[in-house]
């Protein structure tokens, strides 16, 4: 059905972290993700750390190997540009498998790929245990401006509709033969990519005349969040409070 | 007589390249009725209809609501009068979930709470989809994601429902069970229509507009048995229909 993958980040389940209040686990997840950053590249130990952590987050919340690997897939193109980067960097050499590699290139190399994999899985481990309405809802409870979380919300909501009209469209051209084989053919793509635009721009019209007849005055109504116990806090914030411990003591002992 | 829930007079439109819309349209409808509005496409329904909640300002002539004349300063309080579900409702359920869509209307207008809640549960029971509360309206069956935007709109509580092409593009059973949700409503209805047996079905009156005015008004029997009168308005029973007579 079309839409699946708008949820294709998210994976039910009913496990401790799925429970948790969204704002909580965004908030750690931010949280988690600077101290990663602020990490010193050289502490290699921290990173294996925080890599335990996640990991074992993952498997609390039933995410499975096949769910976070083929989610990790997204970074490969980084990992590529990331594992040239040794090449091209200039300074002291090292001989790795007979190859002179650059020694600043190669810790370069090393604090990309680290700190993006360990991104990428905090927030593979978050958006696989919070729908998205409750993300949404979390950022508002975080006091994201309202506006912001209603454009946010309209993305998604018309992401499927606007992709939706794109694949009927292109159905409607194979059926009247539309083969594309290289570039050339590409056209009627372009065309239908600018009559999508004016379509969705005729829809965005008709949404505001539907939002006006129900009293919208251009204030978006404030939505009721649930507020999180002092015990969920707690709870999550724990983990970016150990992070921002690692990194408190990697620079330390430096 | 009642005072009517919707009083068009004189109205006229023009838009702005000067095409006349509308010209001259009265109608009156009253409490508790359900009209059906038919016409062909480009007759002026459409336009009519976003007249009667201040989307279109008259240019000519007056619209009433219930009384209330609509104005600049009264647009928001005719707007919670009249409820319109949209033909596409792709373009009126635009929040993550269904439940916080019906609530977008009442929490307009300054609902919170308890009330709020009473409010949303009882328009998603009425068009049967409280079960559907939690899910994101793109999960949704056409049929479903339909009587949602009228779970929506009746959430304010309007004096009169007023439903664009609410058949379109349904199948058999979904266009049956809408047929049962509306009728089961006491709320007044103009229902603007190309199914004409759906509006035989559901309106005791009809009103035909053509070119922007109305072109003929009376009981829905004779206005579908008159067949020169559907000829002239390029209005069509479907083949193998026929209106009974002395019902």
């Amino acid at each position: 059905m079309a839409g699946g993958h708008v949820h294709a980040l998210y994976r039910h389940g009913d496990t401790l972290l799925h429970r948790l209040r969204p704002q909580v686990k965004i908030a750690a997840a931010f949280l988690f993700v600077f101290a990663v950053v602020a990490t010193p590249r050289e502490a290699v130990w921290a990173f294996l750390i925080y890599a335990a952590i996640l990991l074992s987050a993952a498997t609390s919340a039933r995410l499975g190997v096949g769910f976070v690997a083929t989610r990790m897939l997204i970074e490969v193109p980084f990992i590529i540009a990331a594992l040239l980067i040794p090449f091209f960097s200039d300074g002291e050499t090292v001989a790795v498998l007979g190859l002179e590699l650059s020694r600043t290139g190669l810790w370069d190399m090393w604090n990309i790929l680290a700190k993006a994999t360990l991104g990428l899985l905090t927030s593979v481990v978050l958006a696989g245990t919070t729908d998205i309405p409750s993300m949404l809802r979390g950022f508002e409870a975080l006091r994201v401006p309202r506006v912001l979380t209603a454009i946010m919300g309209f993305m998604i909501r018309y992401l499927d509709v606007v992709l939706g009209e794109f694949r009927r469209m292109r159905v409607a051209m194979q059926s009247r033969g539309h083969n594309p084989r290289w570039l050339g053919h590409a056209r009627p793509y372009a065309t239908s990519a600018g009559l999508i635009f004016v379509r969705s721009y005729e829809r965005g019209e008709r949404v505001y005349l539907a939002m006006a007849s129900r009293g919208y005055d251009g204030h978006m109504p404030p939505q009721a969040g649930d507020s999180a116990p002092v015990r969920q806090w707690a709870m999550a914030l724990a983990v970016p409070a150990a992070a921002w411990t690692i990194v408190a003591v990697a620079w330390v002992t430096l | 007589m009642s005072v009517p829930t919707i009083a068009v007079d004189g109205l006229g439109f023009r838009y702005p390249d000067g095409t006349a819309a509308l010209r001259g349209v009265d109608l009156h409808i009253h409490p508790g009725e359900r009209v059906a509005l038919l016409g062909p496409n480009g007759a002026g329904k459409t336009t009519l209809i976003l007249h009667m909640n201040g989307i279109h300002m008259p240019q000519e002539g007056t619209v009433a609501v219930s009384g209330l004349q609509l104005a600049k300063d009264t647009v928001m309080e005719v707007r919670r009068r009249v409820g319109i579900v949209f033909q596409d409702p792709d373009d009126q359920l635009f929040m993550p979930t269904v439940r916080e869509d019906v609530e977008f209307g009442p929490r307009n207008l300054g609902l919170t709470g308890g009330e709020l809640d009473a409010r949303v549960q009882s328009a998603l029971d009425v068009m049967e989809v409280a079960d559907l509360a939690d899910r994101p309206p793109n999960h949704l069956s056409f049929g479903q994601k339909r009587r949602v935007a009228i779970a929506g709109v009746l959430a304010m509580e309007p004096s009169i429902l007023v439903l664009d092409e609410p058949t379109s593009n349904l199948d058999p059973a979904s266009r049956r069970e809408l047929a049962e949700a509306l009728l089961g409503l006491d709320t007044t209805q103009l229902i603007v229509t190309h199914d004409l047996p759906f509006a035989y079905e559901m309106c005791a009156r009809a009103v035909v507009m053509d070119g922007g005015t109305i072109a003929a008004a009376g009981a829905t029997t004779d206005v579908l048995s008159d067949t020169e009168l559907l000829r002239q308005h390029r209005l069509e029973l479907p083949y193998g229909f026929a209106i009974r007579d002395g019902s």
